[in-house]
């Protein structure tokens, strides 16, 4: 066989494989749009589900996510933020600061269950903070940190070194050139690490069923009073 | 008249030694050029001017820098006011990814100049200086990335020069561009010496000849010879310098 012809075969095979992938994911999803959409409607969207029946809807889980999302990107992006610029900008490379990144690349690779698990035995029982979107918000944190600080660390590294050295030299201190001219340069980056975050967040359940509980009260969407355990904007209140 | 003077300056990167002993004067409203192989230390040298060689580990200087009586490497010297006043422009244009008129503002604007008409001012002056305000004073607003390797490199002296600084380094700033472009630079740099003290780093030895007054030589961390440019092309004193010159290696 010469050259030519294995590189045909190759690439058929690779083909191939290709197929079989976007096949098996293109199927599931029709598959989930061909049963799903005809449920969606503009009522199951808003009811509250109902317990002993068939029927009702989903306002108050989707509501919760939402919820949820939010706090949790409140707390994790500073403090990604924070962590990133550090370790891309002022960090010296030694032992420890590569200890640190090995321990966020442990980090990321943690279990959501055990995520979930340590949540529960610190923010619900040693903390208090009983089942909550609280706890479930900070336990999201943990299982998000470590990735988020990666993709913003990258996005802030992916910066060409002559954009630093371009500040610096119109005089800029270290700081000026980190705010004004890295952070700007790297947004779209971080944006992205931030939205693939989000999604992430927003699919997580496990980590959520040991610390914001598994059931929430009757909410009452005209109340918005964040300290009334049935206001939606409650942080204490099971979800 | 020497602006900056070099005295018995050793640099260090971890063990290896970069710099030997260098002893120069760099005299005020002239253009000094740094010739010589690569590797030499006529980057270095240049870097530690403005005290760029602080960003790299492990790098320890000894000696002293003199801008005017003040030594740039005394403890009570602020590295940001220093690098105000010396101005550099690196092999690679680099400007901001933003528009032309922001990228020449964003220095004035960080240092503290805020009214618009002054700002305006201060652009439209350095881009002037820079040979490039006929080339773009119509649109201003459209992003610098989007000009030629050569307009990019102007747009970079005149960002250089709008935080009015006393002397200029170019480190290669024409190894990157075409020769219609380098001709440009040239020509713009030599009439920024009145101004301006400039240092050029340069492999190219035309053009050390063509815009320089002083040159150096550097071969292996040490200074060969310094000598008034016409002198080191047409007479040089050491015979390394002659064999650089006339391209026998290197």
């Amino acid at each position: 066989m010469n050259a030519k012809k294995i590189d045909k075969i190759a690439v058929g095979f690779l083909y191939a494989m290709a197929g079989v992938i976007v096949l098996i994911l293109f199927s599931l999803l029709a598959f989930i749009l061909w049963r799903g959409i005809p449920q969606i409607s503009w009522e199951f969207l808003t009811t509250p589900s109902k317990s002993f029946q068939t029927g009702g809807g989903i306002v108050i889980q989707l509501f919760n996510s939402f919820y949820l999302l939010i706090l949790t990107m409140l707390i994790s992006t500073p403090l990604s933020l924070g962590a990133a610029i550090y370790l891309s900008e002022y960090a010296k490379k030694n032992l420890l600061t590569d200890f640190i990144r090995t321990i966020i690349e442990v980090l990321s690779s943690l279990p959501s269950v055990v995520v979930g698990l340590f949540g529960f035995l610190v923010f619900v029982l040693q903390w208090g903070l009983g089942f909550s979107i609280l706890s479930g918000a900070m336990a999201l944190t943990l299982f998000n940190l470590p990735l988020l600080t990666r993709t913003i660390e990258d996005s802030l590294r992916a910066i060409p070194l002559t954009q630093r050295e371009a500040g610096l030299a119109l005089g800029l201190s270290r700081w000026e050139t980190v705010n004004l001219v890295i952070l700007p340069a790297a947004l779209p980056g971080i944006l992205t690490g931030m939205i693939l975050a989000a999604g992430r967040i927003f699919g997580e359940a496990a980590a959520l069923i040991y610390t914001a509980g598994q059931s929430a009260p009757a909410l009452d969407f005209t109340n918005w009073n964040p300290l009334s355990i049935s206001s939606p904007l409650n942080v204490m209140r099971p979800a | 008249m020497s602006k900056v003077t070099i005295k018995e300056l050793n640099l260090f990167y971890g063990k290896f030694q970069a710099l030997h002993n260098i002893n120069l004067p760099i005299l005020k409203n002239e253009i000094t050029a740094f010739i010589g192989p690569s590797g030499c230390g006529k980057s270095t040298l240049i870097k530690s001017l403005n005290r760029m060689n602080d960003l790299v580990e492990g790098c320890t200087i000894s000696g002293e820098v003199k801008m005017d009586d003040e030594n740039i490497y005394a403890k009570e010297c602020n590295i940001n006011l220093l690098r105000k006043r010396v101005g550099m422009v690196f092999q690679q244009p680099n400007p901001f990814p933003m528009s032309i008129y922001d990228n020449i503002a964003y220095g004035p604007r960080t240092h503290g100049i805020k009214n618009k008409q002054i700002v305006d001012e201060l652009v439209e002056k350095s881009l002037r200086k820079a040979a490039i305000w006929e080339e773009v004073k119509d649109d201003l607003k459209k992003n610098a990335l989007s000009l030629s390797g050569g307009q990019q490199q102007r747009i970079c002296i005149a960002r250089a020069l709008a935080v009015d600084p006393e002397v200029l380094l170019m480190d290669e700033p024409t190894s990157a561009l075409d020769p219609i472009s380098t001709a440009k630079i040239e020509e713009l740099v030599i009439g920024l010496k009145k101004d301006y003290t400039l240092v050029i780093v340069t492999h190219n030895m035309q053009q050390a000849s063509r815009i320089s007054d002083k040159t150096a030589f550097f071969l292996n961390g040490k200074i060969i010879e310094y000598d008034e440019t016409r002198k080191i092309f047409t007479n040089p004193k050491k015979q390394e310098t002659e064999d650089y010159i006339s391209g026998r290696f290197g």
